[in-house]
């Protein structure tokens, strides 16, 4: 049956026919590349969130336009200590300054996420991932699916066989909001606040209003990503831990699935 | 079975070797066409010579933004300087007229120049941003000499590939490749906003350098090297911000 690497898969239970998931032939859950590429992103995402908090609290105000100092009102100010004692912030003390290193590892971390992504988003559209596994079935975009989708997550209830297998609705739009919006959207604001990058393409600063803009846009879509990480693993953890992170280790999933 | 597995092997190895192979190759070209910046060592290295080649590839005619007299700065922020030596008080109390820039290294004729020399070249201005690492900002208009102009005046050898410049304070110092000592915002400034450049942002002279962030723009410049190594400098590390932590290249 395991002739060449993939195995007929029927789920427990579930009459293939009938089901949402038909029996499929399938080598695992995720392929190697969306498992591979995951962890990488997963890594260099810490590297960039330890990193990035370090580069922020060296002068945590924010502003809009092009420019923004500690003579200029803010658009708001962290409630934090800063690192510098350039930065006015009451506490009368500054946090250890670590901006050297973390400026290095924030852009090599960059570098590797972002050639990371290409190879998933070149691969991804050679392969159909996008369109087999993210992009939502158009039955499921109606507003009684979408409720349901909605109040089963909000009931906690536990996911159902099927979506072992494949995603529900709800992912799929998180998943393609993460990767087609917010990930180009922390790229692009993180590019803008190059002086060498945005002398070349100017338009990279302008469109957005300004440097100072863009480095606060840039703090909004990395929260954004990192409140997207908290419920990616709450929901990970609600799912089933074990069965989730083999799924996305090894490739294999659950009980019914039994080795090649 | 175990056929899949040998075929999978050879192919793994075969896909390995040529990857080295690739980027043994990819090293020497980055090498050879000045893209590997000197602080490529350590565990940062493949980090900032991505960001140097590329940026080199990408910017090296590129002009800075300029913006319009209503945007500079009000006032320009002089942001915390390191206490400054008795040398600079003494040029200071003198009102600075005994400032030298010594100019040495590949260069026809090692030269001193004085404030005023430097004042009697064709002078030029930029309304530039000037974006410091930690995340602040402000723009403001710089007056001076083009550094190109002034490696002109004395002549640099063809195998020049960096300009080390030093400030008053002897353990400031930076150097950058030759696309940007030629490039044509890169100053030496003695002026800023219509009046002369004030202490707190670098006066009398310092070196003004747009396209990168404020620490690469050294303040209270006296002496430019000109040269084909960084080696002999400091760590070799090409400037005293990696051996600080802070990458040489800071065109992010």
């Amino acid at each position: 049956m395991a002739r060449s690497g993939s195995v007929q898969v029927t789920l427990g239970g579930v009459p293939s026919s009938a089901s949402a998931v038909p029996a499929m032939t399938v080598s695992s859950r995720h392929s190697t590349l969306v498992r591979v590429t995951h962890w990488i992103t997963t890594l260099c995402f810490f590297a960039l969130f330890v990193s990035g908090v370090e580069i922020v609290i060296s002068h945590p105000r924010f502003y809009w336009g092009e420019t923004g100092n500690v003579l200029t009102t803010p658009l708001f100010k962290l409630p934090i200590p800063s690192s510098r004692a350039l930065v006015p912030t009451g506490y009368g003390y500054v946090l250890p300054d670590q901006n050297g290193w973390s400026r290095y590892l924030h852009f090599q971390a960059a570098w590797v996420a972002v050639l990371t992504g290409l190879l998933y988003l070149i691969s991804g559209l050679f392969t159909g991932h996008f369109w087999k596994n993210l992009l939502p079935h158009k039955a499921d975009l109606s507003w009684p699916r979408f409720s349901i989708a909605i109040a089963n997550h909000l009931r906690f209830e536990r996911p159902s066989e099927a979506e072992a297998w494949s995603y529900n609705v709800l992912q799929r739009l998180t998943y393609l909001f993460v990767i087609f919006v917010l990930f180009p959207l922390v790229i692009w604001t993180g590019l803008a606040m190059s002086p060498a990058f945005v002398s070349a393409v100017p338009a990279t600063v302008t469109l957005l209003g300004g440097q100072q803009s863009a480095r606060t846009i840039h703090f909004f879509v990395s929260l954004s990503l990192l409140l997207f990480l908290l419920v990616h693993v709450v929901m990970v953890c609600l799912a089933g831990f074990r069965s989730r992170m083999r799924a996305m280790i090894t490739g294999r999933t659950g009980r019914h699935m039994e080795r090649i | 079975m175990s056929d899949l597995s040998r075929r999978k092997l050879i192919k793994t190895g075969l896909a390995a070797t040529a990857s080295i192979a690739g980027l043994g190759v990819a090293a020497r070209i980055a090498q050879k066409y000045g893209l590997v910046p000197p602080d490529h060592g350590g565990i940062y290295g493949l980090g900032e010579t991505l960001t140097y080649a590329s940026q080199r590839l990408l910017t090296r005619h590129s002009l800075a933004r300029e913006f319009p007299r209503s945007q500079i700065s009000k006032p320009p922020l002089a942001n915390e300087i390191p206490p400054l030596n008795e040398a600079f008080k003494r040029l200071q109390a003198g009102g600075f007229t005994d400032w030298r820039l010594s100019v040495n290294g590949m260069v026809d004729q090692s030269a001193s120049f004085s404030l005023a020399q430097l004042k009697s070249y064709p002078s030029r201005s930029q309304i530039t941003l000037l974006a410091c690492e930690e995340g602040w900002s402000y723009i403001a208009e710089w007056i001076g000499v083009p550094l190109s102009h002034v490696l002109n005046v004395v002549g640099i050898h063809p195998q020049a590939r960096y300009i080390v410049y030093f400030s008053i304070d002897p353990d400031w110092w930076e150097s950058i490749d030759m696309a940007d000592a030629m490039h044509p915002q890169t100053f030496l400034a003695y002026g800023m906003n219509g009046n002369d450049l004030p202490v707190g942002n670098g006066g009398p002279l310092r070196l003004r350098l747009p396209r990168q962030l404020g620490y690469k723009s050294v303040k209270y410049i006296t002496h430019l090297m000109v040269t084909d190594s960084l080696k002999g400098f400091g760590k070799g590390l090409g400037s005293a911000s990696p051996e600080g932590g802070y990458a040489w290249y800071a065109g992010i």
